[in-house]
Parts: C-alpha cells; structure tokens; sequence
C-alpha cells in the first residue's frame, strides 16, 4: 500500500487522485504505524514550514518518517514535503527532518530574467528540470519536459550526491533531490500532466536503489 | 525560465458548457468534463471553469462537474463565479480545484481574499478582475474602473488601485477580465495589462478579446502578462493549443512545447 502522509498541509485528494489514474491504490493517513506499514511513502504538502513541521510532530509523525526513511522505504517527497526533509528551513526559522543536509532558502529580492525582466515570487507555473545524472524515478520522461511549480521557497542540499535535478528561476536552484531511498521534488507531479504521472508510476515501481 | 502559460476558459451553466459573447446571447457548446479532456491532451497549461449558473441553490452541480474534470485532467484548474464564503471556496478545493477566483465577492467583501488566502494559502485564490475603461478622473486616475455584475454595475474602484489591494490582502493571481475587449475577437486590452502587470509581484492572466495569433503574442511581449485566457479562438476551432504554442515558440515565446 502507498500512503500518502496527512498532517493537514494542503489538499490531498488531488495526489491520490493522480495515483488512481495510473492504477495505483493508495490510503492517506496520519497514522505513525500505517505509514511505516506502507510498502512506500508519499510526503506532500502545500503552507508554511513552521505549521506543518508542529502538525508532523504532534502526530508522531517525523519520527515515522525518520525510522521508515531509515529502513528503506520508497519516499516522494513533494513541494512543501521535499523542504521539510532538509535540516531546517528559512521559512518560520524552522527545524525540520533533516534526511538531507543543507537549508531551506527563500528566492531572493530582485531576481531578473536574462533580459532584465523583473522575476515574481512566487516562482509559480511550468519550468524544466536538468537532471545532474540518471535516476529510476525520471526514467523515460523527455528532458524538456516541464513541471508545475508553486514556492517561495527552495531546497539547498550542502552535498552534490543529494543534488539530482535543478530548475533555473532568476537563480538555478535545487528542484529535484536524492538520497538513497528518497527523491524529493519542488514542483507537483500531480498537477503536471503526463510527465508528472509518469514520474508517479515510475516512483510505484522503484525499489528504493538510486544507483548513485 | 518559466513558460508563459495558455489558459482556455470554460463557461459553465447548469453544468453544460457555453461561451459568452460579451455576456450576451450564450450558445450552448457541449460538456465541460469532455472539453476539458480535450485540452488537457492537446497541450493546455491550466483551464479556467467559470461557472455562470444563475441560481446559488443549483451550486452543487457545479460541484459534481469539478469532481469529474479532477480524475480526468491533472494539471492546474481554477473554478470562478458564484463564490461568496470561505466554505463555497472549501467545497470547490476539496472537489479538486487548484484554485478559486473571485470576483464581485471580493469587491463587496474584501475580505473574503484575506480569508481564503489565509485558510488555504494565496497560491489559492485568484482576484478575478472585470475592468472597464473610463476617463480618467481624480476617482479613477488610471481610467480603468472595477466593475461587476457581468459588466453591468460600476463601482467606482480604480483597477490599477484594487489589483494592488488585491495583492496586499493576499491575492496569488490576477486574472484580469478587459469588459471592452472580450468577445470583440480584436485583441488584449494590452494598456490595461501592462498597466496592471507591471504594477503587482503576483502573475497576472490576460483575459478578453484573443482572436488570432499574434494578439496572443503581443499580450506577453507588450501586455507584460504571465498568461494569457482564450476561448472563442480555440473552442470554435480557429486554432489549437498547438498551433498558438507553435507560433509563440518561433516568435521566441518560452512555452511549454512538450506534453
């Protein structure tokens, strides 16, 4: 079984929507014990990193997530989800997971496109992902495919292994993340059309080796 | 760098899909959940439902077509008309919209933005903006006046000075509705837009008047919007989603070309 973890961030219903598209059962849960049942983990999440890291802990959840990281489970982490797995976050001074090293950052004032164009955050709409190397969960998806985004905020893993894919917004930033059974991705799957589902299916079928 | 996005607009009554010719004399075009199935194929970067249904008690068929596009489409959409409460914003969010527009409801409640953007974040609500052009005055110095009820009802709101308010009070988009161009098939109101667009940090989303491929393109390069609404230029097949990318691509548009 997927679960699809709920600490109240944001709707849910559209991932388990996405999965059920491809065929995919799925249950969302805010229980510790069902999710390190589940065969594999999807984190997602939409609001502020200082609520949500509160709502995780209050349900016991972060350290559910912790030990099913660290017993090999498939993890997706998603938007709001693939910050929270980093140290700590920008956003509310925030202490989060900590499954990857570095910090969550916010986009800077001011950022321009290279024409000089003034650049809006939040970085919201479709853009590409370069990936840094091959992984499972990108498996035949067209390098110019693009994305649906919605952020403010962005990952900066501190060591390049966990980099996977990057995604150019005024500055290049980290979109795409990887750490052995984990990937984590800024943008949302399920709203990204077929590449998007792809993506999904791709991450149902993984056996959580990244062959890094 | 992030695509310019097209966006089709559905108008919807009584769960049947229609287009509006500057509001008047609707002609019924088909289903909503089929169109939108359509567009998602053809290469739509998000879709646009506006439901114009007259009567508030008739809302839930509304909601049962937004549940039937969400397991069929998974891309962006936004559902607009008729929302008047946080809890008319909840039951289209959780039929699986990713976002709400508001429009009259906004201007009689302000509010209700600030109530919406704090109970599910500004990313999900859009300020739906009909303006009509006016002469300037001390009242509305931009020459663009708010107004609702389709069009009917002046409110004596600058456009310029409600789209900033709008932002403040936690809008995550503009999208912005020219009453003297929509359905002219003439182009954008591209003054309005850029007037608009230049003049927020959130996205704005072009809307009245596409009729042909080059309005398209002079609503980004000129008009300075994040996306651009269409409707009668794909819905009575003058051209399709592909086509309008093609052509934005080689007047070196960014566009999302792979789907």
């Amino acid at each position: 079984m997927i679960a699809i973890i709920d600490y109240k961030a944001g709707n849910l219903t559209s991932v388990q929507r996405a999965l059920a598209s491809i065929g995919r059962d799925s249950v969302i849960t805010a229980s510790p014990s069902e999710v390190l049942a589940a065969e594999r983990i999807i984190f997602p999440g939409v609001g502020a990193a200082g609520t949500a890291m509160f709502d995780l802990m209050r349900l016991k959840l972060d350290r559910a997530l912790v030990k099913a990281f660290g017993r090999g489970t498939p993890i997706l982490g998603i938007c709001l989800g693939t910050q929270i797995v980093m140290e700590r976050s920008e956003e509310n001074h925030t202490r989060c997971l900590g499954l990857i090293k570095g910090e969550v950052l916010r986009f800077p004032e001011n950022i321009a496109e290279p024409g000089g164009g003034k650049l809006k955050v939040p970085h919201m709409g479709w853009n590409r992902v370069n990936l840094k190397r091959k992984h499972p969960v990108f498996d035949g998806i067209d390098p110019r495919s693009e994305f649906y985004f919605v952020h403010s905020y962005y990952p900066g893993p501190r060591e390049a292994l966990n980099l996977l894919g990057e995604t150019l917004h005024g500055i290049t930033f980290a979109s795409v993340l990887a750490s052995s059974n984990l990937v984590a991705v800024q943008f949302h799957p399920e709203k990204s059309g077929r590449p998007g589902l792809r993506l999904l299916s791709n991450f149902c079928g993984w056996d959580g080796n990244d062959h890094a | 760098m992030l695509s310019k996005r097209i966006i089709p607009c559905l108008d919807v009554r009584d769960g049947k899909l229609t287009k509006g010719i500057k509001f008047k004399g609707n002609v019924d075009i088909g289903d909503p959940v089929e169109m939108a199935a359509f567009y998602y194929e053809e290469g739509a970067d998000e879709l646009v439902f506006y439901d114009i249904t007259a009567s508030y008690e008739r809302r839930d068929i509304m909601i049962e077509t937004v549940r039937k596009v969400a397991e069929r489409i998974f891309i962006p959409f936004s559902v607009g008309g008729g929302i008047r409460t946080v809890e008319d914003m909840r039951l289209v969010l959780l039929a699986g919209a990713e976002k709400v527009s508001i429009n009259s409801s906004a201007i009689r409640k302000p509010g209700l933005i600030a109530e919406g953007a704090t109970a599910f974040g500004s990313q999900a609500i859009v300020l739906g903006m009909d303006v009509k052009r006016v002469s300037p005055s001390q009242k509305i110095p931009s020459g663009y006046e708010m107004v609702i009820d389709g069009g009917r009802t002046f409110t004596g709101l600058d456009a310029l000075a409600w789209a900033r308010e709008g932002e403040r009070l936690g809008a995550g988009e503009i999208c912005l509705n020219s009453i003297d161009a929509d359905g002219t098939q003439q182009g954008y109101e591209l003054r309005l837009t850029e007037r608009i667009a230049t003049n927020v940090n959130i996205p704005v989303i072009a809307s009245g008047g596409a009729g042909a491929l080059e309005h398209i393109h002079h609503v980004f390069t000129q008009g300075k919007a994040d996306a651009a609404l269409i409707a009668s230029i794909t819905h009575y097949g003058t051209h399709s989603i592909r086509e309008i990318k093609s052509y934005l691509h080689e007047k070196g548009i960014k566009v999302r070309m792979t789907w």
